[in-house]
């Protein structure tokens, strides 16, 4: 009964405000995907960087020292999960489920912070025997490149909480549904980066 | 750790006269203004039609204004430097000490391409390009005003720098070790890395903002290849800035965690490299000269078609050599540093790529001349420019493909033959063209034309300056003369020391001449009004609008059927056509989020040079949750009424049918 | 991704649950392969070298169609030559990058 209303409403707003409302939407969901863009190159500078200093161990570990591929599967799982469900909440909402999609958000969100603990503990585990990024260059690319992909997750964390609040109160207006588009087309960029991360780091680092 | 970091009374340089008179002016005029705004009651007006505009005209006015003050900081840093160098010779020291000397060219260069030609070209951008596409405003008017006071943001931290501890002693390129903590260990380079990182973010949330523009807000029935030629160059020139900026960011956030964090990404020590660090500078740094003189090319364009009162010759040609530049503009960063010394074939393929680049942009330069020829060019001040342009940029290219030789840079390499090259395509490229642009669209955003007589002197004072001052650094560069000398012993370079230093007082001569032809245009304006809204019978829909436009830029528009919109509806006489009825607009409202949290990332920046760590915190604390203010505020458009609309348009059309 | 925004009906639910199954189970696949063929070591050093590099990248191409919705449909069109755009800049600037330190690293050796 409440999705019925809520879905009038959306269509009388809709028509209200001609079709300015429905071209901002697109014209944010083509703006946000050109940052994106650059969000794909200033990634890329990091593994040129990557690819350049991942040699120049200083006389410290390497990846094949490090790296435990299993760990890392068991991250690429979370993340590569968190996908699927992100992709389900995305279909909910465009279908104004609104319990459907704050279930499938909350997964998501959990799944999200299984990845980023993952990643924590390996960065804590690392600078606790002295491998820390100021250790070498090879440690400063590892750091900078997996670190900022996690610090974009985490990013993606945050602002997926603050969407879980707002459908929460505001239920999946228009507004919402946009940002929650955006922010899908975050979240699967973020799995294509790392996609690259394992296996330009970890499956090539230790071959 | 103390409260204020590393920030300490002893941080004022107070013991540098040069610079405490420098502050003690600045304050000056700081207070005169303040006074004058009082004295006029215009604080009001400043903060609510201005400081918080979301209008893209508006913004696009305060960005020249920005440039035009950092261009009177530029420059005094560089009459400064060529009078130290004219008198530093046969051993004596001049007047500026070597750690005084290092930082005014790092600033001149920082100053002069991302505070001047930057917010210069980014201004004409905004206050042009949704005109001429016949849009209501950017698509994120929002973004726009953000950027704005992010490149700003930048541009007070790099003035802070004046007057609390240095500025970086590295070279506008800082390129380590040298930057790196061990050789820098001052708060120069932190000022360096902030006052760029900030203004870069801006930057590239306008080229996000404009690309989304372009594409998703032309007028009805325009179709790509009918956008003005001016509006397809900066078009290209943000396509090269959502692709390149990002790599500037990449690799000044690197230098930040090598001084901050104790990475090695470019250290001597620990494995770093630090060539990675000039090849990715230079990867975002090449396309970066692009990004400047693009949208000047396209101002040229402009301006031949208009004056010769013909169409542009070859405006496909015109629209993929830009393209073609655009990309090639991408693989040919490595003849920075031909000699780094990577292997012959490396320097082969950038050095035949570096002369490829040429071909595109001869292509243009026919096309210009091609619109010239059998036209009846009017000589206004634009056309001078570009006149002016056309001979100087393209001597500029010839010496450029003679450094595209990897064995001829190998000689010139870091010499003044260098500096005289690329002062000679920025400057003849990029900075005459603003100069056209500024020209030719003033009437359009103040409402009068400018006093064309001093516009004449001034140019003929930068025109002739130039040449004084900048070809005796080619001969210089051949005699040996390296770049950064803060004093020299060589009686041979004397002679041309003092020439150039000549030619920089003529080109101070053209800028006091620019200030003067601002004064005395306003003091007149009522003679020089633009009633029509149409000076120069222009071909783009710019010129259908007032001067200046209605803050909602187009009322209505037919679609658009020919390149030159306006021209067309001219012919077709459907232009200045009164309408029976209009349709409410959708405007956005005028917000102070912008200035809020560009004044905080400006503490966070500040902050962090100083090692100020919580207010580093508070500041970004700030940032986000204005953001979230702003995303979350529901009170951001309103509608202007139909019979608002009629009133409006319709003052304007009787003032044409008067003005006609 | 435009066009997927405007769609509502009932039919088209299962539809876009179903695209995203098949982008999951051929993204699984695409993840177990390159990680079993390094942790087993199955294969010889260029040809596992090989495997990684081509199921990452036709995982990528997975992620493109069925996460983010790239096509070529006129509504889409314009984000997935953005996306070309991109990668070819990426391509150009990694690539040369590479290029450019390796061949100095070797003068220097």
């Amino acid at each position: 009964m409440s999705i019925a209303i809520q879905a009038d409403l959306h269509v009388a707003h809709a028509a209200d405000h001609h079709d300015d409302h429905h071209d901002t939407s697109g014209n944010t969901l083509f703006g946000f995907w050109i940052y994106l863009m650059t969000d794909c190159i200033l990634f890329a500078s990091v593994f040129a960087t990557y690819a350049v200093l991942f040699m120049n161990t200083d006389g410290g570990v390497s990846g094949k020292d490090i790296f435990e591929l299993d760990f890392v599967l068991i991250e690429t799982a979370a993340l590569l999960v968190s996908s699927i469900t992100y992709g389900f909440a995305m279909i909910c909402a465009r279908h104004q489920k609104k319990a459907a999609t704050l279930g499938w958000l909350l997964i998501t969100f959990a799944l999200g912070c299984v990845f980023i603990a993952m990643e924590v503990y390996e960065f804590h585990h690392l600078i606790e025997h002295g491998n820390g990024p100021d250790r070498s260059a090879f440690l400063s690319a590892f750091f900078a490149l997996v670190g900022m992909h996690g610090l974009h997750v985490t990013a993606g964390l945050i602002w997926m909480l603050i969407m879980m609040v707002e459908v929460l109160k505001t239920g999946l207006t228009n507004r919402s549904i946009t940002r929650l588009s955006c922010l899908s087309l975050f979240w699967h960029f973020l799995d294509i980066v790392w996609v690259c991360v394992f296996t330009v780091v970890y499956l090539l680092g230790v071959l | 750790m103390s409260f204020l970091g590393k920030l300490t009374l002893e941080s004022i340089p107070y013991h540098e006269p040069i610079i405490m008179v420098t502050l003690a002016a600045v304050a000056i005029i700081g207070v005169i203004i303040a006074a004058l705004i009082t004295k006029h009651q215009k604080w009001g007006v400043l903060w609510h039609d201005w400081l918080t505009s979301v209008d893209h005209k508006k913004l696009g006015i305060m960005y020249i204004v920005l440039a035009m003050v950092m261009l009177v900081r530029g420059f005094s840093d560089a009459i400064m430097m060529r009078t130290q160098q004219a008198l530093a010779t046969n051993g004596a020291a001049g007047y500026l000490p070597p750690e005084h000397y290092d930082q005014i060219f790092t600033a001149h260069g920082v100053i002069m391409i991302i505070f001047m030609a930057m917010p210069f070209m980014i201004g004409l951008m905004n206050l042009v390009v949704p005109l001429q596409i016949g849009a209501r405003d950017v698509a994120f008017p929002f973004l726009n005003n953000l950027s704005f006071w992010l490149t700003t943001s930048g541009a007070v931290l790099i003035n802070i720098s004046l007057g609390l501890g240095e500025f970086a002693k590295t070279g506008w390129v800082a390129y380590p070790p040298l930057s790196e903590l061990a050789y820098s260990p001052g708060v120069g380079v932190d000022y360096y890395i902030w006052a760029l990182q900030i203004s870069g973010i801006g930057t590239t949330l306008t080229g996000v903002n404009f690309i989304a523009t372009v594409l998703k807000m032309r007028a009805p029935g325009m179709k790509l290849m009918q956008m003005p030629i001016f509006t397809w160059a900066c078009t290209w020139a943000n396509v090269l800035i959502v692709a390149s900026f990002p790599i500037l960011t990449a690799v000044l956030g690197m230098l930040t965690l090598d001084r901050y964090l104790d990475f090695h990404f470019f250290t001597n020590d620990g494995g770093g490299n630090a060539m990675m660090y000039i090849n990715l500078f230079w990867a975002w740094g090449h396309p970066e000269v692009y990004i400047l003189v693009l949208p000047a090319f396209g101002i040229f364009s402009e301006v031949f078609s208009t004056f010769t009162s013909k169409r542009l010759f070859g405006y496909t040609s015109m629209v993929w050599a830009t393209g073609a530049i655009s990309v090639l503009g991408f693989i040919v960063w490595l003849h920075h540093f031909f000699t780094m010394g990577s292997s012959a074939n490396v320097n082969a393929f950038f050095g035949v790529m570096t002369m490829v680049i040429a071909v595109p942009t001869g292509v243009k330069l026919f096309n210009w001349l091609f619109t010239i020829y059998r036209g009846r060019l009017r000589f206004t001040v634009p056309v001078l420019w570009s006149l002016g342009f056309m001979v100087t940029f393209t001597i500029g290219g010839m010496t450029g493909v003679l450094l595209a030789l990897p064995g001829a840079d190998y000689v010139l390499h870091n010499s003044l033959f260098l500096i005289a090259h690329f002062h000679n395509t920025i400057i003849g490229g990029a900075v005459f063209g603003y100069m056209a642009g500024f020209a030719y669209w003033f009437p359009k955003a103040m409402g009068f034309t400018l006093n064309e007589r001093l516009g004449k002197a001034s140019f003929w004072c930068w025109q002739i300056g130039f040449y004084v001052a900048f070809m005796p650094l080619y001969v210089l560069g051949f005699m040996g003369m390296t770049r950064r000398i803060n004093h020299t012993d060589n009686p041979a370079w004397n002679f041309w020391l003092y020439f150039a230093v000549v030619g920089a007082f003529i080109i101070l001569v053209g800028i006091i001449l620019q200030f003067v032809q601002l004064y005395v245009s306003f003091r007149d304006r009522e003679q020089n009004l633009d009633t029509t809204g149409d000076p120069w019978n222009g071909h783009t829909l710019e010129w259908s609008t007032s001067s200046p436009p209605q803050f909602y830029n187009f009322a209505q528009l037919d679609p658009v059927t020919d390149i030159d919109a306006f021209t067309d509806m001219k012919e077709k006489g459907t232009a200045y056509q009164r309408r029976e009825t209009y349709q409410p607009i959708h405007m956005p409202k005028n917000t102070a989020s912008g200035i809020a949290m560009a004044a905080c990332i400006t503490a966070m920046g500040f902050a962090a040079i100083w090692h100020i760590w919580w207010l580093a915190i508070v500041g970004f604390a700030g940032t986000f949750v204005l953001f979230l203010l702003r995303a979350y505020d529901n009170d951001v458009d309103y509608y202007v009424q139909p019979d608002e609309v009629a009133r409006i348009e319709n003052a304007h059309l009787d003032n044409v049918a008067r003005g006609r | 991704m435009s066009n997927a925004y405007a769609s509502h009906g009932e039919g088209d639910f299962s539809a876009s649950v179903k695209s995203y199954l098949v982008g999951f189970v051929l993204s699984v696949v695409l993840t177990g392969i390159p990680f079993w063929s390094v942790m087993t070591h199955q294969f010889d050093h260029m040809t596992t070298l090989w495997v990684v590099v081509i199921t990452a990248l036709v995982q990528i191409v997975v992620h493109l169609k069925y996460f983010l919705h790239l096509d070529f449909s006129k509504e889409g069109r314009i984000n997935t030559f953005s996306f070309l755009f991109t990668a070819l800049i990426i391509v150009m600037v990694v690539g040369l990058s590479v290029w450019i330190i390796y061949a100095a690293n070797e003068l220097m050796m």
